[in-house]
């Protein structure tokens, strides 16, 4: 009998470094195909749906951006955590305190034209992420306490959090009891960069921290650090870099991506506080992480995808009947797809005779 | 007061035996020297499975088995890439719980407000009807009792059989067990399976005992809770029936004291289980000795056998 096995490339393939996300793509459509047969739905016109149809229309492109935007700020984020094998899976529960805590300074500044409103409350949603992620941090370094499920358990923390603020504290007052805040003032909501479109100027934020985090793990000291960390702990610690230090840099730099996530989603697309701000894109921005092999210009692409999926999903839903699950079953599909093509890029399948 | 304590103890009992069979499944998994981050996932696919048959009149035996083959279809899944091609365990298992919540939503879709059939509770006569003790005790469902008899058969395998002993070689030391003539692979799949099955019948027990109803993410993070009672339990059978029953406490008293209108808002008394779970997982991990001594010493690491 013919057998296939790995054998581990002398140096990882570069090529493969790009085709492998492109295969897990053509792997989650083959797959997607008979789930969509399971549903009752032509697999062809549905995937058209998905994937070309959102993005037929300019207004239907400056969804897909807005969209991204969130996804790659926080999947920025969490790849400098994952590569320092640092598994912060929380990011959802940073972008909700990110964004109560900039929806907090909309609020207390409601009246009034303030230019500096939105600056302020892009450090107030940062803070607010940094805070949530400093808990995983704290405990982590100081009572040895696993990143992992402290940072999950807080994501159901700040959820309900935001639910008893926007149901009590920060209620609107003239909100007929809905569970909502008031509407943030115009101080406090980015402007749409095309009039009728929902794209706003935060997007350009999102694509200057895609060249920082560049910088930071290939020109910087600390990259270097956190890389080495990641990679080989043992080696980190022999040559004396501080474990300790670089675990809470790693949170606190997903946290602030993540709260700050949280604030353009607050003061963009949204307006105001409800108890759901987020279709699980914390979630979605640890595939994006990975899908874009943990590289910053990845996760630009990785992101897109993503967004791609949600607004697909939207789509298909609207027009075709669609199960909303659909896109996260997708979702999940291309994570699993993504780890099994991965293996091509350090390993090269061979026969065994 | 025995209007308040044996609902107490009875609710406790009840909250806590999905998180029994979720972490009894996962110890094992874990004692190969497999981390599966994906037992949401897996309950979440069991949870609708299981409510499935039972919404189309399948017995809830029938209901249960269903469930459990599901989930372990999904570990396999997981085995697939964390065994057959070694990548990380994390990415792995985190993949594996965001497609099975999507997958359970998919499933669950037109289940809408119904509810199947129950697991009826059991009544022995004469025990079933002692005053106190008698529901508590020998009134539970079935299940509330074959949890802790697997917690008992799961150490008792662990720490009296051989297979129990090769087990645990596997995860503490895979090079050596392999250098013995132990295939670790097929160890380990094993493992990830049973622990896969495990996390079905979790998952089966809340949409057809606990809440016989079906929400979308029903499971509400029980999955990482169980995850967690793991490392609480330091990898000990009995330990983990000891955690499931102090959070099987805390979620009843969360929603006591909901009903009984104490003036805290609910959302503060519905974090107190993940709070309750950042909190044992400080206390155990504190010392890193604790820790240090009982984690399985391949934990998470992939094996991958030379050619």
């Amino acid at each position: 009998m013919i057998r296939l096995y790995l054998e581990r490339r002398a140096v990882p393939s570069r090529v493969m470094g790009f085709v492998a996300p492109a295969l897990a793509v053509l792997a989650m459509v083959l797959c997607a195909i008979p789930m969509l047969r399971l549903a009752g739905l032509a697999p062809l016109a549905t995937l058209r749906v998905f994937f070309i149809e959102p993005l037929s229309s300019a207004n239907g492109v400056s969804e897909w951006l807005l969209k991204a935007n969130p996804l790659v700020l926080m999947g920025l984020g969490l790849m400098i955590g994952y590569r320092a094998n640092v598994w912060n899976i929380g990011a959802e529960g940073m972008y909700t305190v990110g964004a109560i805590c900039a929806a907090w300074m909309a609020l207390r500044f409601a009246d009034g034209v303030h230019h500096w409103l939105l600056a302020a409350m892009m450090l107030a949603g940062m803070l607010g992420g940094m805070l949530w992620a400093a808990i995983p941090a704290f405990l982590k370094t100081r009572l040895n306490t696993s990143e992992i499920l402290v940072s999950l358990m807080l994501t159901y923390v700040a959820q309900l959090l935001l639910s008893w603020l926007v149901n009590g504290p920060m209620q609107d007052p003239q909100g007929l009891n809905y569970p909502q805040t008031a509407l943030f003032s115009e101080s406090a909501t980015f402007s749409p960069l095309i009039a009728g479109m929902r794209l706003n100027a935060s997007v350009f934020i999102t694509l200057g921290a895609v060249p920082l985090a560049w910088l930071l793990l290939q020109r910087s000291f600390l990259g270097f650090q956190l890389k080495v960390s990641g990679a080989a702990p043992s080696a980190a610690r022999y040559a004396g870099f501080a474990q300790g230090r670089l675990t809470w840099i790693a949170l606190l730099i997903g946290g602030a991506t993540a709260g700050l996530a949280g604030m353009f989603e607050a003061a963009g697309p949204l307006g105001q506080l409800s108890p759901v701000i987020s279709p699980g894109y914390g979630f979605a921005a640890i595939i994006v992480a990975f899908i874009g092999r943990l590289r910053p210009v990845g996760v630009l692409l990785g992101g897109l995808l993503l967004s791609l999926l949600y607004l697909g999903g939207e789509a298909a839903q609207m027009s075709m009947n669609v199960p909303a699950a659909m896109s996260r079953s997708f979702q999940g599909l291309l994570l699993l797809c993504l780890l099994a093509t991965d293996v091509l890029v350090d390993f090269r399948i061979r026969l065994r005779p | 007061m025995n209007q308040l304590i044996i609902p107490l103890l009875d609710g406790t009992l009840v909250a806590a035996t999905p998180l029994i069979f979720a972490a009894i499944g996962e110890l094992i998994v874990e004692r190969s020297g497999v981390l599966n981050l994906g037992v949401e996932g897996m309950m979440l696919v069991g949870a609708a499975a299981a409510f499935g048959m039972a919404l189309h009149g399948q017995s809830p035996a029938a209901a249960i088995c269903v469930a459990m083959i599901a989930a372990a279809l999904m570990a396999s899944l997981f085995a697939l890439l964390a065994l057959g091609l070694a990548v990380n365990q994390y990415a792995a298992g985190l993949a594996l719980t965001i497609s099975g919540s999507g997958l359970a939503s998919l499933i669950g879709r037109h289940f809408g407000a119904r509810s199947g059939t129950t697991i009826a509770r059991v009544h022995l006569q004469g025990l079933s009807d002692l005053p106190v003790v008698g529901k508590v005790l020998f009134g539970q469902d079935p299940l509330v009792y074959l949890a802790l008899a697997l917690a008992v058969m799961a150490w008792w395998f662990l720490n009296r059989t051989r297979p129990g002993l090769v087990l645990r070689a596997v995860g503490e030391a895979p090079e050596a067990a392999r250098a013995i003539g132990y295939r670790v692979l097929r160890i380990r799949y094993l493992a990830i399976l049973t622990g896969g099955a495990m996390a079905g019948l979790a998952g089966a027990y809340l949409s057809l005992a606990y809440t016989p109803l079906w929400v979308d993410d029903m499971t509400a993070g029980r999955g990482w809770i169980a995850q967690a009672l793991v490392v609480f339990a330091t990898w000990k059978p009995a330990r983990v029936v000891l955690g499931a029953w102090l959070f099987g406490g805390v979620t009843v008293a969360q929603l006591f004291a909901q009903t009984f209108g104490l003036q805290i808002p609910p959302q503060f008394m519905s974090a107190l289980p993940y709070l309750a779970t950042i909190v044992v997982l400080v206390a155990i991990s504190r010392n890193p000795q604790t820790l240090r001594l009982n984690t399985p010493l391949s934990l998470a690491q992939p094996f991958r056998p030379d050619h």
